[in-house]
């Protein structure tokens, strides 16, 4: 079997909302897929219809050749599941919250009090194991709680927006952590509303938007669809932004955006190879800069092109769903 | 890796489904062992109402307090049978917000074991509120007239109400919107059960018409007997086995409809 999740026609409606509107996937053994999409999109419905947490309307879908729906119970042996908030016993210690998971998963004593231990120095948290959870920061929550999902050894995993909240620091942890889980053989699903997080972690990309797949493919692939990267510089010495500014009209062929206050020299580039050319041209010219970067077109920019309206208007739409959901 | 992982099996056994329950009910009592102040409500709650009860309505109801303790303490019993359900409810809610229940759910375990688990677990509750209660009792005067294992089979009896009962505070607990709802709930139901009952006078025949039909069906007044028979003597004529049925009948209706809205909770 090469494939671990696959999904055909997926529905699931609250009232007159359809969170998931007939929606395919598939995910290959030992590859990541990155659900894209605003907040309300149906990623989060999708996730929990896959680990057995809701029935779809409609559609079906198979965890590792298993029904979600009618062999729940193997579908759960396989999978592990990190939800968007922290599913924790905060009154019980690190230890403890991954012992009983151990314990539900029919370890023997001594082999779910091994685990637990390998686990939390796995993930940095053996200092902390013998505190209460609720004295954990945030990142170590979600350490503890992607350490939960990962007890039974799981050959797929689900990630549900695993840093939203987080500080960068705190994200980079967390993505370290998927990508050595990843190593490990697992496959894994995870959504996410950052397009630079799913660029970095997953393999494929699949973009929600009102519970359809609107797009999929390659991180380069979603970008170049969705229009090009920004170049973005500025001049150390303020005087010499003119100066700049034509060096990068001349690279990119396009009229840059300045500002006038931050000296900040922007504009679109097709081709990534013009940064080593700005580089080249700028050591010439001997003209110093305090920023250079190619920025990646935001969510909002894939968004616009692939639906020609906003991730932020998607949102506000999908937001009834979140209330429909909770009724 | 367990063999349990490499062949998932369709179905859980009632076996290792009640070896799930009483692993949830160990993370129940460590979760008191790391704040024991959770326990203050069992510990407190049977010295305020003994006391209260004793000094304000023995002179007047029994025309003294020695005689009227020792009709109230297995009233009492009852009482805390039925109120040391309440917390339970809110704590399921609370679990099913904080996103605790979505963990249990994704696991391979069944779907009733997580219930089970934090009633077995709250049996610490029911258990502390007995102790203090006899101890507390008596310290102040009471005696046990009967054998001891007729005792025994009271609390035993009062065991299995609670267990009963405590499925309604489980349901209110799974369809409630909020753990504030939950607890206002609590009140609304288990206060004409626990006071329309002749937990406080053995005598109902001065109450109006309506409620002396209320306190005679009431099962929280078979409890009550069946108590007083067990533990001071006297007839206890069919009151445990109103109490049993009434027990059977609250799990076979609260049972299956907790597990559908356990199921249905997104």
């Amino acid at each position: 079997m090469t494939e671990v999740i696959r999904a055909e026609g997926l529905q699931k409606r609250y009232g007159a909302t359809r969170a998931l509107d007939g929606v395919d996937l598939s995910v290959p053994r030992g590859s990541v897929l990155g659900v894209l999409g605003p907040n309300g999109a149906g990623k989060t419905t999708a996730v929990r219809t896959l680990a057995t947490l809701i029935k779809p309307d409609a559609g079906r879908a198979e965890i590792c050749g298993f029904d979600v729906v009618r062999d729940a119970v193997q579908v759960r042996a396989k999978i592990g599941l990190t939800g968007q908030y922290a599913s924790l016993d905060e009154e019980l210690t690190g230890t403890e919250n991954l012992v009983m998971i151990g314990r539900l998963l029919d370890f023997p004593r001594a082999e779910a009090r091994s685990r637990a231990r390998e686990l939390l120095a796995r993930f940095r948290l053996t200092d902390a194991a013998g505190r209460a959870v609720k004295t954990y920061s945030g990142g170590m929550r979600r350490r503890l709680d992607l350490a939960a999902s990962l007890v039974n050894r799981p050959e797929v995993v689900f990630l549900d927006e695993p840093t939203t909240g987080l500080d960068p620091r705190a994200r980079n942890e967390v993505w370290d952590t998927v990508r050595a889980v990843v190593a490990e053989g697992a496959s894994v699903l995870l959504t996410t509303q950052y397009l630079e997080e799913a660029d970095a972690l997953a393999d494929r990309i699949v973009v929600f938007d009102h519970g359809k797949v609107i797009a999929a493919g390659t991180a380069d692939e979603l970008k170049a669809g969705a229009g090009r990267q920004t170049l973005v510089v500025r001049a150390k010495e303020a005087h010499r932004t003119e100066q700049l500014t034509a060096i990068v009209a001349q690279l990119t062929g396009e009229v840059p955006d300045v500002v006038a206050e931050t000296g900040l020299v922007s504009a679109p580039v097709a081709d990534s190879g013009v940064l080593a050319s700005l580089i080249r041209a700028l050591d010439g010219a001997s003209l110093g800069v305090t920023e250079l970067a190619l920025r990646m077109p935001s969510l909002d920019e894939v968004f616009l092109t692939l639906t020609g309206h906003s991730a932020e208007q998607s949102a506000r739409a999908e937001e009834k769903i979140t209330e429909g959901s909770l009724a | 890796m367990t063999t349990a992982v490499l062949a998932p099996p369709r179905r859980i056994s009632l076996r290792r489904t009640l070896r799930h329950g009483l692993t949830l009910a160990w993370r129940n009592i460590s979760q008191l062992k790391h704040s024991p102040e959770k326990l203050i409500d069992s510990t407190l709650m049977p010295i305020v109402f003994l006391v209260l009860f004793l000094y304000v309505f023995g002179g007047a109801v029994q025309g003294s307090t020695h005689a009227y303790l020792q009709m109230l303490l297995p009233g009492l019993v009852a009482q805390m049978a039925m109120f040391a359900t309440m917390g339970l409810g809110t704590a399921l809610n609370e679990d099913i917000h904080k996103g605790v229940f979505d963990r249990f759910r994704s696991l391979p375990i069944a779907r009733s074991a997580p219930l089970v688990g934090t009633i077995l677990g709250d049996t610490v509750r029911f258990a502390t509120s007995m102790v203090i209660l006899t101890a507390f009792g008596s310290l102040l005067g009471f005696r046990f007239h009967t054998d001891p294992l007729s005792v025994l089979a009271g609390f035993a009896l009062a065991y299995v109400f609670y267990l009963a009962v405590s499925w309604i505070s489980v349901l209110i607990g799974l369809v409630a919107p909020s753990p504030e709802t939950v607890q206002g709930l609590a009140f609304l139901w288990v206060m004409p059960l626990t006071f329309g009952s002749s937990i406080m006078v053995a005598d109902t025949s001065t109450m109006p018409g309506w409620l002396q039909a209320w306190a005679k069906a009431n099962p929280v007044s078979h409890l009550t007997e069946s108590l007083r028979a067990l533990m001071l003597g006297g007839p206890v004529g069919n009151h445990v086995w109103y109490t049993l049925a009434w027990a059977a009948g609250i799990m076979l209706v609260t049972f299956p409809l907790a597990m559908r809205m356990y199921g249905r909770r997104a």
